[in-house]
């Protein structure tokens, strides 16, 4: 912004930015904690970023019965239909990519660059999993040839609502890494941001929003991890929580709390996130259903069909 | 009802079988006394009849079991995949020579006619041992990474329902992926898995591939706590289930658990009424109906309601009760007095709160644990008999309208094992399979077994699957994109 001084000179002031406020991403829509609390989010090296949501008990408990709401359609749209839609999730991340660059850089203490190459290696994660929608059917399910006049198939489907605790070190990469694999065989997910650093995540909420994924598929809570985790493990509308962002000790006790109603769990494990993935992360939160039929073949007594 | 057939008694010979009065614990190619030297006896249920004495494991026999497990899996996992296959081979081979014996003595040990054990338990059980042993040298070939390892020592608990069968489960598998195994059977038929030692002698397996321990419930738990146990294995209550799953909390242990259902057998208007009764009753009343994913709950539509009850009630009629080894028996003894216990108060829960009751006219023998097929009727989802799971010759009769109706009571349980569909329209079955929340669905058809299928359930009936490809995931270790870790 220019203004133009009593001497005729020109001077250039400083244009004061506009600071967003991040907001949590519940049911496709971006409320601030029930509990009305923030905490203060810092970059690497300690200076003041943002003021986040810190979400509550509640928030966690609203967080779920929004997944659970979306959990029929999404499981039941089309795998060509939910490839299109994580597609479509790629193309608007890519439209942001700078804006990720700088929140990487900021939360990773990565230069410029090495921050592009992580939302570059992220975006191309991203787009790995969308193509993968209308394939795991086939890499894991299968037709069985059974001993008998009958034809059976195994077909994988998702188990249901998904709890993600977030890597805390990979903010970006890594929250990718654990997300996309749980929607995009059709589960829905509840995911606990890098407490440390949970500004990629709280903006990958305003990507989802606008990508035409249905509202409630993802939903973004910040906090503290284990204040919000504790309740989701309990949760018995959960069906699975994948452990990725938990230490040893909290890791334990939710493994505990989520044996309750037997949520299936993945526990935390060392990972190279910029290494090729595998199809675990999927595998891991699908049910195998083995559908059996009569084929009326002919049997010994020749008086079939 | 008076029968038109009067059927003469056709008993099996039980003298095929030899039981010693006395058996050891099977650590390390031996049978051991145990080391507290606590004995059990196990009792037919059909007689009341001691039939052997056995050791009963402590923790110190669980542990010497491991470590012996532990020492073999060092030479075992090291096998070319092709030696271990000809090993299954084998066993499968000397359990089919030996598949009379077994039968018999499974018969003895828990109850089920013999016309299952012969014709249904022991097939499946040689079947499995087939179906993993062709997997031992092609498992870079199952999608679970480039060079599948095994995890170690698999500690397995094995339920009384179906004792040689869920060993086969469980055994085959783990051994075709180079583990090596401590199992449990359960206390009340632990003969079969005995009589298995023999037969992994017979077949030269190495010392300490298969260690088997008998014992009660604190035998199991001793096995999935022991630190040196990598993959735990279970078949049985959900209650159980939950308690191993805390159990291996924050540990490295990997676990499948199989556990209870509370399965919805649905007909339509349109079935075949005939083949819908015969799949109903296959459904509960097959092994007594102590059969995880048993068709308890019967979701009729209700305008065929009448005609439906009236000919499975006819049917139920004919259904002959009575000695097990009677090669005409249909409905066998229940496998031990406290099952007979839980079935009786169940059933009379489910009276007190205003189920209709009904049994056929039905001659209960003196001795042993027994009880007579029973339908409910008047059941709504609320009643007990509609929820829990009775593990007995019990079905609970519910009604719908339409499709979406029968959908929504289905999957209107904490369980998700198994379901049936009965119509004669395709695109019914199809839509319908395709919303229950149910590991196993089996339309126009129920209670069928097969080991390249993966069996196994959702919500609270447990994670993992057991039989066919899915069922080598349980015993290797996690794939990296390279193919090793």
């Amino acid at each position: 912004m220019s203004t133009v001084d009593k001497n005729g000179k020109t001077e250039r002031a400083e244009r004061l930015s506009v600071f967003k406020t991040y907001k949590l991403y519940v049911g496709g829509k971006f409320p601030r904690s029930e509990s009305g609390r923030v905490y203060e989010v810092a970059d690497s090296k300690g200076n003041w970023l943002a003021n986040v949501p810190l979400s509550s008990r509640k928030d966690a408990r609203d967080a779920v019965v929004a997944a659970r709401k979306a959990f029929g359609s999404w499981s039941g749209a089309t795998a060509y239909n939910r490839g299109q839609i994580l597609y479509r999730i790629a193309e608007m991340l890519e439209g942001r990519r700078e804006q990720y660059v700088r929140e990487v850089a900021d939360a990773e203490g990565l230069s410029k660059s090495k921050a592009a190459a992580v939302v570059d290696a992220t975006i191309d994660r991203w787009v790995w999993y969308a193509g993968w929608t209308d394939k795991i059917a086939q890499v894991v399910g299968g037709g069985n040839p059974v001993a008998g006049p009958y034809f059976n198939l195994s077909s994988p489907e998702p188990t249901g609502v998904v709890a993600v605790l977030a890597p805390q070190e990979s903010s970006f990469l890594g929250l990718v890494s654990v997300l996309a694999p749980v929607i995009a065989t059709g589960n829905t997910a509840i995911v606990v941001a890098s407490e440390r650093s949970p500004l990629p995540a709280l903006s990958l909420g305003e990507v989802l929003a606008t990508s035409d994924l249905p509202g409630g598929v993802v939903n973004v809570l910040s906090g503290r991890t284990a204040e919000i985790t504790t309740p989701l493990a309990a949760h018995q509308d959960v069906n699975a929580i994948d452990l990725a962002g938990a230490d040893d000790v909290l890791a334990k006790e939710l493994e505990i709390a989520a044996a309750d109603n037997l949520k299936r769990v993945l526990r935390p494990q060392p990972v190279d996130y910029s290494a090729a993935p595998g199809i675990d992360r999927m595998t891991a939160f699908l049910e195998t259903k083995t559908v059996w039929h009569p084929t009326g073949s002919l049997g010994a007594s020749g008086s079939s069909y | 009802m008076a029968s038109v057939f009067e059927y003469a008694p056709a008993p099996e010979s039980r003298s095929i079988v030899d039981i010693a009065p006395s058996y050891g614990l099977f650590i390390d190619g031996e049978f051991v006394e145990a080391a507290e030297g606590k004995v059990f006896k196990t009792v037919s249920p059909s007689t009341e009849e001691v039939l052997a004495e056995i050791a009963q494991a402590g923790e110190a026999d669980v542990d010497r079991a491991v470590k012996a497990a532990r020492k073999a899996f060092e030479k075992w996992s090291a096998l070319p995949g092709s030696e271990r296959a000809k090993y299954l081979f084998r066993i499968a081979r000397i359990i089919q020579e030996r598949a009379r014996e077994l039968a018999v003595l499974e018969t003895l040990d828990n109850g089920k006619p013999i016309k299952e054990t012969r014709d249904a338990d022991l097939p499946l059980v040689a079947a499995h041992f087939f179906y993993y042993a062709g997997w031992a040298d092609k498992l870079e070939h199952a999608g679970f990474g480039r060079n599948p390892k095994p995890l170690g020592v698999a500690g397995q608990v094995i339920p009384w329902n179906f004792p040689l069968l869920m060993l086969a489960w469980k055994i085959a598998p783990a051994l075709a992926t180079g583990n090596t195994v401590v199992l449990k059977p359960a206390e009340t038929t632990p003969l079969s898995a005995l009589f298995f030692a023999d037969i992994c002698r017979q077949a030269g397996l190495p010392k300490g591939v298969v260690n088997i321990l008998p014992g009660y419930g604190d035998t199991g738990a001793a096995i999935v706590a022991h630190p040196d146990v990598d993959k735990v294995a279970f078949t049985g209550s959900t209650a159980v289930g939950k308690e191993i799953a805390r159990t291996v909390a924050g540990t490295r242990k990997k676990v499948t658990l199989e556990l209870g259902g509370k399965g919805a057998n649905i007909v339509f208007d349109d079935a075949p009424i005939d083949q819908a009764v015969e799949g109903i009753v296959n459904g509960i009343f097959f092994n007594q109906g102590q059969v995880c994913c048993a068709g308890s709950r019967l979701l009729v539509q209700e305008s065929i309601q009448e005609e439906l009850l009236e000919s499975l009630k006819r049917r139920l009629s004919t259904l002959r009760l009575g000695d097990p080894l009677d090669k005409n028996t249909d409905i066998g003894a229940i496998n031990s007095e406290e099952q007979l216990t839980r079935i009786t108060s169940l059933v009379e829960q489910g009276e007190a709160e205003g189920a209709e009751r009904w049994s056929p006219a039905c001659e209960i023998p003196t001795a042993g644990y027994w009880f007579a097929p029973t339908l409910f009727t008047n059941v709504t989802q609320a009643h007990t008999v509609a929820r829990d799971e009775i593990f007995g010759p019990v079905l609970s009769v519910l009604t719908f309208r339409t499709p979406d109706e029968a959908v929504a009571k289905a999957n209107n349980t904490a369980y998700g094992l198994s379901a049936g569909i009965w119509t004669e329209k395709g695109s019914r079955i199809l839509a319908v399979a395709n919303k229950l929340r149910a590991g196993v669905v089996w339309s126009n058809t129920f209670n069928k077994f097969d080991p390249t299928s993966p069996f196994g359930g959702y919500k609270e009936s447990g994670f993992g699957r057991e039989g066919g490809r899915h069922g080598l995931e349980a015993y290797l270790a996690p794939s990296s994109p390279e193919g090793e870790r």
